[in-house]
């Protein structure tokens, strides 16, 4: 048993931290330590540093681009990012569907995306959800037929988080409706650019837009988009759920937030005096920051077992993690609201063209925002509550 | 004891429910909310014709006698529809400074102009750094003759940018936190010196931030004792918690009743998910919540009357802190339960769960007000 990081990996957190102050813009920084969200350039310019680093997809196999870090250097790589902040990564590709490429994907396939996911030239969303398939995900509908050398993809997508902006979407359809729900879905790369496809915006209630519906009527797909084998999709789909462990928690993200909740809290005032000095708000952060150490030593644990772990093989760690994370990102964001109090109501639209600012603070615009959006944490990615019943039956048995 | 509506208070009821639930459905609200100064002069003046705006005022001052109940059955109502015109500010707040503080001629006047609806009020009172500390006041009230010169910032007034007349609390003496010293200022909103910039609110209502530079107020423009009008501003404060609380027990039942029709609807592995016991539990903890706070909503109706002041404080004060404790955790759980549609503009549910979240943050939220409940309540007595 030993806590303390090694004097190399210690000098590996210096060696990130060090590249993210040279390449970073300290104004792009401060946008999104203020809480705003990355824009789409910001997003593609800073995967394109890391990439041109050899940093882009740091966690996948050397032959495809990896580096080879073993899991405490990877996470903390990732944790000195979000810690930053940066822009984060685009999940969807390098996490979600680049994995379940150079796993399950053809020659092909590995050839032709997995260099472009790395440079984040294809811009990758995720359609799995639909209106009548959430947690119910085997349930879905969406349907592909082959009809000659094409599938043909009719059926509806939603909450297809930053669909707006992406040049390719995996989506799970249905191939065989004859099997077991389970049985009959398939994993299927669909070229956004394909006659038949329409995304409509869906407004989050902060205002914001970062999901969509996306419709699919008589989508052609070459046969050859298929990954995998047919009527596997939803093996491949599991893959890729149980897949982002090292990040899962979010960490580095709540810890940002409590370093602002404290920046803050010495700026705001109660009872004529900063709020930090307050007794009883400190002591509120201070049960945020016992649960997060928790939080990350169960982080650390479930890293250091990696190398023993069997792979594919069902995990409750990452439930732990999503459950513990989300609450806590959660939590995180009612302090900060705390610290804002009234002057946490004027809205700001994110729209382009509201060019007349919203009164109060400038800092306090992203507070309440922020609030309602990450109430999304504990609903996406298997819910909370999902997330409890697969504790309850695969690892206590009951 | 009797927790039971006499006729005419079921009456008045079922007058108010009826109208907004014939004109405010969630799609008209929507187009209100878009209107300038986001509130509808028309749903104003229907307000006005019900007698709803002079609902609280003492008959000889030209309103009808209505006291805390009925107060909280409207609120209730409004809450239920997220009624987005200016109740609070003008009736509540504005009219309630001038039936305390007001002299017969002031009532006279403005309290008719309310309740006929030709006239709204806002209270600016909040500053960036009072927090809910209403006599934390650096806004200067200096003595020039018979009249007095304005000069300061307010933040988030509530219907600010939309007032025909804003009552300012200013500092006529003291320092910035003493109790005495502060006065009662009403200030036409066109009044040379005073600016105000507003913006949309997280809820869809509206608050303004107002700057006096040099605004001067004469006689007729003074509310009461130009050193003591904190006793007043908490009075009213006071009768705005008990509104507020109303207001959230409406909009807590509605989003209790969205969420157990959601979960009797949405099927998820061939079930409704309102049969999963994990969610039926957390159904019924949200009823419990809304229970709880709906006898705290009554109470502070029922002890809003309470003659020694530090004791109704301390009574609101414990109101405020259940409502707000229930509040998070329905709205809350209203979102979760919903899952995703929940996140969603078009959805109502993300409505209710904004304005919850905003009636914390107004008047103080529940962890100010469990300060004031540690250091004066004695809601249990010592034996
Ligand atoms: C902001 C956001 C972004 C998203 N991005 C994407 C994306 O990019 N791609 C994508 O494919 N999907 C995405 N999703 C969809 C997300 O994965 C689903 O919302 C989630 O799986 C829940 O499904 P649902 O919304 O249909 O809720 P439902 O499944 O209908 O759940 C409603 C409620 O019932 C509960 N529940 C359901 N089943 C059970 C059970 N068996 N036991 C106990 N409780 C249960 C849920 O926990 C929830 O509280 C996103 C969602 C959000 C909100
Ligand atoms: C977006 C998303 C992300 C996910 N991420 C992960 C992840 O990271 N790691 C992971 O391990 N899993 C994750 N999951 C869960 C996983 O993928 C499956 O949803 C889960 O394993 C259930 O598989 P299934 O569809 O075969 O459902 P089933 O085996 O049919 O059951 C699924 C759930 O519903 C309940 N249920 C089903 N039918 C009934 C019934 N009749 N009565 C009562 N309860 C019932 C079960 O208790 C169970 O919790 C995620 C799910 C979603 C939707």
């Amino acid at each position: 048993m030993e806590l303390r990081f090694t004097d190399e990996e210690i000098a590996f957190r210096k060696e990130v931290r060090a590249f993210i102050d040279a390449k970073l813009p300290k104004a792009l920084r401060e946008k999104l330590a203020a809480g705003h969200h990355p824009t789409r350039d910001d997003i593609v310019f800073w995967q394109k540093t890391l990439n041109d680093k050899g940093w882009g997809v740091a966690h996948w196999p050397v032959p495809y681009g990896g580096t080879g870090w073993d899991a405490v250097k990877q996470y903390i790589f990732l944790e000195e990012m979000m810690m930053a902040p940066s822009p984060p990564p685009l999940a969807f590709g390098t996490s979600m569907v680049g994995p379940v490429i150079y796993t399950f994907g053809s020659e092909a396939q590995k050839k032709r995306f997995l260099p472009r996911i790395a440079s984040l030239d294809d811009w990758w969303c995720q359609g799995f959800s639909e209106p009548g398939a959430g947690s119910d995900l085997a349930g879905l509908k969406t349907k592909a037929e082959k009809v000659g050398d094409h599938w043909v993809i009719n059926g509806q997508k939603t909450w297809t988080t930053l669909g707006q902006y992406a040049d390719w979407i995996f989506v799970l359809a249905r191939t065989d409706a004859s099997v077991k729900k389970q049985e009959g879905i398939s994993f299927i790369l669909v070229d956004m650019k394909t006659p038949g496809i329409t995304v409509k915006p869906i407004q989050t209630i902060d205002g914001g837009h970062e999901v969509n519906e996306v419709f699919f009527d008589d989508v052609k797909v070459p046969l050859e988009n298929l990954v995998g084998q047919e009527n596997k999709g939803w093996d491949y789909a599991k893959f890729l759920l149980g897949n982002e462990r090292t990040g899962i928690a979010r960490v580095g993200i709540s810890k940002q937030r409590i370093r602002k909740i404290k920046e803050m809290a010495a700026i705001e005032q109660r009872g004529g005096r900063p709020l930090i000095e307050d007794q009883r708000f400190r002591e509120k952060i201070a049960e945020v920051e016992i649960e997060l150490k928790a939080l990350e030593i169960t982080q650390l644990r479930v890293i250091a077992g990696e190398k023993k772990r069997e792979k594919g093989k069902p995990d409750p760690a990452s439930s732990v993690l999503k459950i513990k994370g989300s609450e806590l990102q959660q939590a995180t964001t009612e302090l900060l609201m705390e610290v804002i109090g009234p002057h946490s109501a004027p809205f700001a639209p994110e729209e382009p063209g509201s060019n007349e600012p919203p009164i109060g603070p400038e800092w306090a615009q992203t507070i309440a925002p922020t609030y309602f959006n990450v109430r999304k944490v504990s609903i996406y990615g298997g819910s909370n509550e999902i997330q409890k019943n697969i504790i309850a039956k695969a690892v206590l048995g009951l | 004891m009797d927790f039971d509506l006499s006729e005419e208070q079921q009456l008045l009821k079922d007058s108010v429910d009826g109208f907004l639930s014939d004109t405010y459905d969630f799609e008209s609200r929507k187009k209100i909310a878009a209107l300038p100064g986001g509130w509808s002069p028309e749903v104003w003046a229907k307000f006005a014709e019900l007698g709803i705006l002079g609902l609280p005022f003492a008959e000889e001052d030209g309103g009808f006698g209505g006291g805390a109940v009925e107060t909280m059955l409207l609120a209730e109502s409004f809450g239920k529809h997220l009624v987005l015109e200016p109740y609070l500010a003008t009736v509540i707040l504005g009219g309630g400074v001038l039936k305390r503080a007001g002299s017969a001629a002031q009532k006279a006047e403005h309290i008719a102009a309310i309740a006929e609806g030709s006239r709204t009020f806002a209270l600016a009172t909040t500053e960036r750094h009072s927090r809910y500390d209403l006599f934390d006041v650096t806004t200067a009230a200096k003595k020039a003759g018979a009249s007095f010169v304005l000069d300061g910032e307010k933040a988030v007034v509530v219907h600010g940018g939309s007032a025909d007349r804003i009552i300012v609390s200013a500092r006529t003496g003291g320092s910035r936190r003493d109790r005495g010293g502060i006065g009662l200022f009403m200030v036409p909103a066109d009044a040379p010196g005073l600016s105000r910039r507003s913006s949309p609110t997280q809820d869809g209502t509206h608050a303004a931030e107002i700057t006096l530079s040099g605004v001067r107020v004469d006689a007729d423009g003074v509310l009461g004792d130009p050193e003591g009008g904190l006793p007043v501003l908490e009075a009213v404060a006071d009768e705005a918690i008990a509104a507020l609380c109303a207001e959230a027990v409406g909009a807590m039942s509605e989003l209790t009743d969205l969420t157990v029709d959601y979960l009797k609807q949405r099927k998820q592995f061939g079930v409704p998910i309102g049969g999963f016991q994990a969610l039926q539990h957390r159904a019924a903890e949200m009823f419990v919540a809304l229970e709880q706070a709906r006898s705290m909503a009554m109470f502070a109706a029922m002890t809003a009357a309470t003659e020694d002041a530090t004791e109704r404080r301390a009574l609101a004060s414990a109101a405020k802190v259940q409502i707000g404790r229930s509040a998070k955790f329905i709205g809350q759980q209203g979102i979760q339960l919903h899952g995703g549609i929940g996140m969603t503009m078009e959805y109502k549910a993300g409505h209710y769960f904004k304005r919850l979240t905003m009636i914390d943050t107004l008047f103080g939220d529940a962890d100010h007000h469990l300060a004031e409940v540690a250091c004066y309540g004695q809601l249990v007595s010592a034996a």
